[in-house]
């Protein structure tokens, strides 16, 4: 997004039309001769998955709110009669909630990622934070779509969460009864959530397209760290990282589909094919697996506002990492110390999400406070500190010599440019 | 390294501390496996199954459940009990269903249409909880898929690869067979029964099968075509609910397979493309180079 393109229309239409409104040039230079880092692994194709996901949500969603009615007497019905007599709304039903499993996987490899090869760090600060508001916004939109079935951990889920408000002081009870529009979770809760729901991935999609931007501004990290220097270094986006995305979406779509045609309700939960009821309260309210860690830390605290605090705390840290992890060194492959607690916190984070599926009780509560605590120490006191005292390993001075060696670096092409064109046959 | 041999040891400690042992146990055990005709990726309904489970359903369980989401006109459509459409429209007219009002403004009943959905047959949830002791007898649309029991680990992580998707019907054939007299010490309130794999063990619902109680379909030889014996008429139901709960699963899978074949055939071309694309460039191999 620095300086114009260097694209040229063909066509006198095209010199027309690009004159007027360069969206030609845009894409141009944004996604074919943007120069992508040559040493990106297949890590680094979870982003355009994550696009995909959004476009297939939307699309899926749109469908489904022709045929589905936001009222409590309704609802279920609707979404059963989806199921069995709109063309295809099985498919459509099952495409749409799995593909929401399927995007919040895909989103925490994207963060993964970001963490293990330090892509928070300067200059890409801006590029990260944007990224925790779209999680943000993620999980307050499937929170909300988690609802809509109106089955009971549909209801009862809503109840847990939208009572939680009620924490803060003084003005706590008003709002939780502004956010339902009631005295309890009911009819005008599941209309607003409904509308609330449709619009929140048009906000994603809004920022994403900042997320994008500020990407390209220094473009994107790679495995070394490294930021890139010549043209030695990357390659153009299309057709390295074009061909190489599409096969990777192909195969996340493959692990999709086995979800959608095989396993359709292996993600969900039993209780939600049970019409909301608020005089029974099911044994156990489980949210969503991918709300289970921030639910486990949301319980491990004895205080109602504390575990509120802490809840939202767990993803408020992800905002201060930048300045929080002190390294001068950006990507995991060169702190060994770094990498071993990444490990750990990886593992942290599984069993937090196992520990949020148990029941509050017993071992369980002692394990959840363990790991709680253990979560935030990662983020306020061994990453700080690593970087003051950890020995990294010596950097490659450059992509270039990163994927080729020392000796590869003066030499090597840059492809595209100089590359002979391979041959038919 | 010894301060991270240490974190790693003191957080083993901990998941051994919070064991099994120290956590609450589940009342119910785990229902048996059963095989189902539809488990798997070319599983399909064995529509004489659902023929005779249907037949249990109408003459026992609709006695005191609805289930609201069957429309008569299912029981013909293709993935079913593949009934023909004139018998479905025999069957329909068994029926009454309310309707109106009429031009006089008043309610009236009529005989059911293939349109129609299966009347409940009570009508409304207060009347079917009274007659029922004060429990309410659920829906059946869906139950197949509203009820479960936790597998544990590490059977949850293989049932993604196994596709195994039937702890519902498992667990609903064997409460239909777990009637039994309560252990010792064990005292049931009056006009509650025992069941084994109930949770809680208290049920509402009196025994529904009994052997003989249904006749089945008689086969060539003049003998019935499955035994009339409670176990049989428990599984055949239970696959009648499954049916009744994902009519479309048989057209799910053989979608599902040609979608599976389409991808791995697009993913292997699009790797062989990627690798040709690539060969161009000197470097290493790209990949998880961790």
């Amino acid at each position: 997004m620095s300086g114009h393109s260097t694209y040229v229309p063909k066509s006198a239409v095209g010199k027309w039309f690009e004159s007027r409104l360069p969206i030609m040039g845009l894409i141009h230079s944004s996604f074919v001769v943007f120069p992508n880092p040559r040493n990106l692994n297949y890590l680094w194709t979870f982003g355009g998955i994550l696009a995909f996901m959004l476009v297939s949500q939307i699309l899926t969603g749109v469908v489904l709110a022709m045929h589905y009615t936001p009222h409590v007497d309704f609802a279920f019905s609707s979404v059963e009669k989806i199921m069995r007599d709109v063309n295809y709304g099985w498919l459509l039903r099952y495409l749409h909630a799995n593909g929401a499993s399927m995007f919040f996987i895909a989103v925490y490899v994207h963060i993964f990622r970001g963490l293990y090869y330090g892509s928070y760090k300067a200059p890409r600060e801006i590029l990260w934070i944007l990224g925790v508001i779209i999680f943000l916004l993620m999980m307050a939109t499937a929170f909300m779509g988690y609802v809509l079935p109106w089955g009971q951990m549909s209801f009862w889920g809503a109840t847990v969460i939208t009572n939680l408000f009620s924490a803060f002081p003084i003005v706590g009870e008003s709002i939780v009864t502004w956010l339902w529009g009631g005295y309890s979770v009911a009819n005008p809760t599941l209309n607003r959530f409904f509308s609330l729901h449709y619009l929140m991935p048009f906000m994603i999609a809004g920022v994403v397209v900042l997320h994008i931007w500020a990407l390209h501004v220094p473009g994107s990290n790679n495995p070394a760290g490294v930021e890139k220097q010549t043209a030695k270094d990357t390659l153009p986006f299309h057709p390295y990282f074009t061909v190489k995305d599409a096969f990777a979406l192909v195969c996340f779509i493959i692990m999709f589909s086995w979800f959608v045609f095989y396993t359709p309700n292996y993600l969900g939960h039993a209780d939600n094919y049970i019409p909301a009821n608020p005089a029974v309260t099911p044994a156990h309210i489980v949210p969503e697996w991918y709300f289970l860690p921030f639910y486990a830390i949301l319980r491990a605290v004895p205080d109602k506002l504390g575990g509120v605090l802490l809840m939202f705390g767990a993803i408020a840290v992800l905002v201060f990492l930048p300045w929080l992890d002190t390294s001068k060194v950006k990507s995991a492959k060169y702190r060994p110390l770094f990498r071993q607690f990444f490990w750990v916190f990886a593992i942290v984070c599984v069993l937090l999400g196992w520990v949020g599926a148990k029941p509050a009780e017993g071992g369980y509560i002692l394990l959840a406070r363990v790991l709680t605590a253990y979560y935030f120490a990662h983020f306020l006191i061994i990453l700080p500190l690593l970087g003051l005292f950890e020995t990294p390993r010596k950097v490659p001075a450059s992509i270039a010599e990163a994927v080729l060696g020392k000796g590869g670096s003066a030499n090597a092409m840059a492809a595209g440019a100089h590359a002979e064109p391979n041959t038919k046959g | 390294m010894k301060r991270l041999t240490f974190i790693r040891a003191a957080l083993a400690a901990v998941v051994m501390a919070a064991s099994p042992a120290a956590f609450a146990a589940g009342t119910a055990p785990q229902p048996p496996s059963m095989s189902w005709s539809w488990s798997g990726p070319f599983g399909q309904y064995d529509a004489t199954q659902l023929q005779r489970g249907f037949k249990v359903f109408r003459e026992v369980c609709a006695a005191c459940h609805s289930a609201e989401y069957l429309a008569f006109r299912n029981l013909s459509q293709p993935g079913g009990p593949e009934f023909s459409a004139a018998q479905v429209k025999a069957l329909a007219e068994e029926y009454k269903v309310k309707a109106g009002p009429n031009d006089q403004g008043e309610m009236y009943e009529r005989p059911a249409r293939p349109a129609d959905h299966w009347p409940s047959p009570f009508p409304n949830r207060e009347a079917a909880t009274a007659a029922n002791g004060g429990a309410y007898p659920p829906d059946l649309s869906v139950m197949a898929k509203a009820r479960t029991y936790e597998r544990g680990f590490p059977w949850f992580v293989f049932d993604i690869f196994t596709q195994f998707q039937e702890q519902g019907p498992d667990y609903l054939a064997a409460l239909l067979k777990g009637y039994t007299d309560p252990p010792a010490g064990v005292t049931v309130p009056a006009g509650k029964y025992y069941n084994t794999y109930f949770p809680g063990h208290i049920i509402a619902m009196p025994s529904p099968l009994n052997d003989g109680a249904i006749e089945y379909p008689k086969g060539a030889d003049g003998r019935p075509q499955a035994p009339e014996t409670v176990a049989q008429y428990a599984k055949d139901v239970t696959a009648f609910m499954m049916w009744m709960a994902e009519p479309k699963l048989e057209q799910r899978k053989e979608l599902g397979l040609k979608v599976m074949i389409f991808l791995l055939v697009f993913a292997g071309l699009l790797y062989f493309t990627k690798k040709k694309i690539w060969s161009k460039v000197e470097g290493d191999a790209h990949g998880l180079a961790f």
